[in-house]
């Protein structure tokens, strides 16, 4: 008998701790993994609502969410390589060309 | 069905003149400049004259509308004009002294630079001038009247290199411009209370008002404001500070417009106007005292002016002074009369005075003229008529029609011995300072620089750049200028022959409407003139004239003893009388009085507030300020795009927090 | 009471994971504490009944995506962390603004009555799924067939070597 608004606390401190890892990483991959936690802060909340209203169309959702977090990070390693071997680092703060 | 007259194209063949100069011109030869304007010029008159011939034949006003022009509520207002007495009598002195003067002009200003562009002036002016007098509304003249201060404007500033040629021509279109403020205002309130423009209805409503306080105040507002108009157009004190300037211009303009036909828009006005006068007692004793002083005033100073031009300029300020005396008795076909006789004798006289100073190159003081008579002795003999004429001798022209004014200014009910006495006194004045004006330039020695034989290189020509001086010596001028002299002088001698009274009966349909067909209808309460009302006299017309003809030769008699007798009198008496002579000389120092009172307060508070205060602090400083605060403002926003991942995601994250803040907040509420 | 119990457990692994991949300096730490934290999240998803979603978590989550990123860490050799010059807003205003707001979200969660859940309420049996993904939303997921064909196609072009593409471009000139 778990209160529904628990769930989505937990689901909020993974995503914030999501975005925080965004802000503070300055490994690139970090920070897509911050990414990837964020992801799945917002499928816990997904299915707990899905739980909720019983409704299963809310799984479902995470099922499509997993499946292009799968394709998003096969991608973004993909570009995370390039990148990679074009400047020769992964610190975010060096990969600053548009700068001014 | 009254024929179609097509007056509208009298006005506009000058104009195709002038436009044909002033766009061509430049690549034209010189007889084909003068072919362009004396033609089109020409043909004007030519139409006036046929007008005239069938002119017996009209009904009258005749109307000819040619175009709708405004249309607002009830206002209409449309280009139309209109014939009758009045407008052929200034269509005939416009267009003929116009003609005569374009002739002259030819040999005046051949050898100046922009020949073409003095043409094309010159049409240009004879459009506006020949719109003014035949407009049939107010608006339409007052088109012509603005017209004719723009024409004067590039007249006057002809020789516009010479400083002190373009400062008249400023001065006189300021000055005629303030002029034009009071005409507007004027015109508004007749908009105002009589719902349009055109003259006939215009005083069918004033004849139709019922004489209240309300009403007087109303129709002596729009005669005063009307008589504003006129005393910059034709000045009159106080705004006649610009006529003397003026004299900068070359002699034809002055003879032109600033004699002839111009100044004397005022008057034709004032005389148009004359149902609005005749109801507001108070603004016609107003015309006829500006009138009177303005006549004495003018002509004290004329009697100490040294430039033979501005001689004849205060000269005509004091005569046009006459005319609006004239009005302001009720005598405006009088004041008419005067205004075709003068147009005839000052036309000559300037003209005269051109061909004087074209005679011995170039100089205008009178200082340095002297015994011409024998030297250029056909522009001596119509200089000498017309002389006789403005000084009022018999039988010369302008004794006919200034005695009549006199006359009036004594009998009409309008009128007082006041105004007769300052009007035989001006007389006096203006026989002095013509007849000294005479004595000085004919008479006498030779006290010039030119000499009449041998080549001379050059007196300095202050009326001319390129007048060179290979006119070696003193010379009469060529025949084309001594015609319209001439012909000139003969209606000066001839012109007043007509009559006071049956110039009056000529022009009582116009300014006596009473029995005459019109289309005003029955609604006939115009005030009845004050001929058959003549007050009670002490004294007979007969013995007036004589006064006046005594004073005529006073004036005659004075300057033979000062300028022909005994020449060292003038400076022992102007030694004499000291300041007083010096203020006299000095024009009252009027010039400088306007300059403290207005000019000076006018640039210095344009400079000051207006230019560093409003226009630099304020207007421009708003727009550098706004075009700096984009500057800076688009300067610190650049740092957002530093190109640094994890500022935009901070960003990022900063406006998601504040979103879902926002959404919270309202929503639980 | 012992759904509650192993909530928080499972909740308290969760957030430690999450906290470490904060901390911790070598990225392939961070990858696995977020293995951890996927792990712990699966056993979330079994307590709410989706037991496919669950099993799913661990093998396509856990098991392909975070051995994708440790393979690219290995691959890329990314050792340690640098400090470099960071952005001012981002730690000025991103993280404080983030937990601020998350805390307001947290605080206006737990002071809502939302009512509860119970354990295994919803089964997320493969089956049930199935219908739905089969019936209802066979649009959705053959476009999502669609997207995972061009992500490899993408991942293959953009991860190529350059040698690979250099000749194909001299044999095209």
């Amino acid at each position: 008998m778990v209160p529904l608004s628990y769930y989505l606390v937990l689901s909020g401190i993974l995503f914030a701790s999501g975005v925080t890892g965004f802000l503070i990483k300055r490994n690139l991959i970090t920070i897509f993994m911050s990414i990837e936690l964020m992801l799945n802060g917002v499928n816990l909340s997904f299915v707990a609502f899905a739980a909720h209203w019983q409704k299963l169309s809310g799984q479902v959702f995470v099922f499509f969410v997993m499946v292009v977090a799968a394709a998003e990070a096969a991608v973004g390693l993909a570009i995370i390589i390039s990148v990679f071997r074009t400047r020769q680092t992964l610190n975010v703060d060096q990969v600053n060309l548009l700068k001014l | 069905m009254t024929a179609n007259l097509h007056l509208w194209l009298i006005p506009l063949l000058p104009l195709i003149g002038a436009a044909i100069n002033g766009l061509l011109g430049k690549k034209f030869s010189r007889p084909a400049i003068v072919a362009v304007a004396l033609s089109f010029c020409g043909a004007a008159f030519a139409m006036a004259l046929w007008i005239a011939a069938q002119f017996s034949s009209l009904l009258t006003p005749h109307l000819e509308t040619l175009a709708s022009w405004l249309r607002a509520g009830n206002l209409q207002i449309d280009f139309a004009f209109q014939l009758d007495q009045l407008s052929l009598i200034m269509l005939l002195v416009v267009t003929g002294v116009g003609f005569l003067i374009h002739i002259y002009s030819v040999g005046y200003m051949w050898e100046e630079g922009g020949f073409y562009r003095f043409f094309s002036y010159l049409n240009l002016f004879m459009f506006f001038m020949l719109t003014l007098v035949l407009a049939s509304n107010y608006l339409v003249m007052f088109i012509g009247w603005e017209g004719v201060g723009l024409a004067s404007y590039l007249l006057i500033g002809f020789w516009f290199t010479k400083d002190s040629a373009a400062s008249a021509g400023k001065k006189a279109f300021i000055v005629n411009r303030i002029g034009d403020f009071g005409f507007l205002v004027g015109l508004f309130l007749m908009i105002k209370h009589f719902g349009s423009l055109n003259f006939d209805q215009v005083f069918f409503s004033v004849g139709r008002l019922p004489s209240t306080p309300e009403t007087t105040a109303l129709l002596t507002s729009i005669g005063l404001l009307l008589m504003v108009g006129a005393c910059g157009k034709s000045a009159q004190i106080p705004l006649y500070v610009w006529l003397p300037d003026a004299m900068e211009g070359p002699t034809p303009v002055s003879a032109l417009i600033h004699a002839a036909t111009m100044v004397t828009a005022g008057v034709y006005m004032v005389a148009r106007s004359h149902v609005i006068f005749e109801h507001a007692p108070l603004a016609l004793m107003v015309v006829a005292i500006i009138g009177t002083l303005t006549a004495l005033f003018a002509a004290t100073i004329g009697i100490c002016q040294t430039d033979i031009k501005k001689v004849l300029a205060y000269s005509t300020i004091s005569q046009l002074g006459y005319m609006f005396m004239a009005c302001g008795v009720g005598a405006f076909s009088m004041g008419i009369f005067h205004l075709m006789t003068h147009a005839f004798f000052k036309g000559l006289l300037f003209l005269a005075a051109g061909s004087v100073i074209h005679s011995i190159g170039g100089e205008q003081d009178m200082r340095k003229m002297g015994g011409l008579r024998t030297k250029i002795p056909w522009t001596f003999w119509t200089m000498t008529a017309a002389t006789f004429a403005i000084s009022g001798f018999w039988p010369f022209a302008g004794f006919f029609s200034k005695d009549a004014i006199l006359w009036k200014a004594y009998s009409s009910p309008f009128g007082s011995w006041v105004f007769w006495f300052i009007g035989v006194f001006t007389a006096f004045l203006t026989s002095f300072y013509m007849f000294r004006l005479w004595f000085l330039t004919f008479f006498g020695e030779y006290r010039g620089e030119q000499s009449h034989a041998e080549t001379h290189a050059g007196v300095p020509a202050p009326h001319g750049d390129g007048h060179d001086n290979e006119h070696h010596g003193i010379h009469e001028s060529p025949k084309v200028m001594l015609i319209p002299l001439v012909i000139l002088a003969v209606l000066s001698v001839t012109g007043g022959w007509i009559g006071s009274e049956r110039f009056d009966r000529f022009l009582s349909p116009v300014f006596h409407p009473g029995a005459t067909t019109a289309i005003l209808g029955e609604a006939q309460t115009s005030v009845e003139p004050p001929q058959n009302q003549d007050k009670e006299h002490g004294a007979s017309e007969g013995l007036l004239t004589t006064i006046s003809i005594l004073a005529a030769f006073l004036g005659f008699g004075l300057a033979w003893l000062f300028y022909h007798q005994r020449p060292q009198l003038p400076e022992e008496i102007a030694e004499s009388l000291g300041g007083f002579y010096r203020a006299v000389a000095n024009k009252y120092y009027v010039d400088q009085l306007y300059a403290i009172l207005f000019v000076t307060p006018l640039i210095d508070g344009s400079r000051d507030i207006l230019w560093h205060s409003v226009d630099q602090d304020v207007i421009d400083a708003t727009v550098n300020s706004s075009a700096e605060g984009a500057e800076r403002v688009s300067d610190s926003l650049r740092h957002m795009q530093s190109g640094n991942l994890r500022s935009y995601a901070g960003w990022v994250a900063l406006g998601a927090a504040a979103v879902i803040a926002y959404m919270i907040w309202t929503g639980v509420r | 009471m012992l759904h509650l119990i192993l909530f928080l457990a499972f909740g308290a692994v969760c957030v430690a994971g999450a906290v470490n991949l904060l901390v911790q300096r070598h990225p392939i730490n961070s990858a696995l504490s977020l293995v951890v934290v996927m792990g712990a999240l699966a056993g979330e998803y079994l307590l709410l009944g989706a037991e496919f979603l669950g099993a799913i978590q661990v093998i396509v989550y856990a098991g392909a995506i975070m051995v994708l990123f440790v393979f690219v860490i290995m691959l890329l050799n990314a050792g340690e962390e640098e400090r470099t010059k960071g952005s001012r807003v981002a730690l000025l205003f991103g993280v404080p603004g983030m937990l601020a707001g998350s805390l307001l979200i947290a605080w206006v969660l737990l002071h809502s009555d939302m009512g509860s859940v119970e354990v295994g309420a919803l089964l997320g049996s493969p089956k049930a799924i199935a219908r739905l993904l089969f019936h209802d939303f066979l649009l959705p997921f053959e476009v999502t067939s669609v997207l995972v064909l061009i992500a490899i196609m993408g991942a293959v072009v953009l991860a190529a070597r350059s040698e690979v593409a250099q000749p194909k471009q001299e044999k095209e000139n």
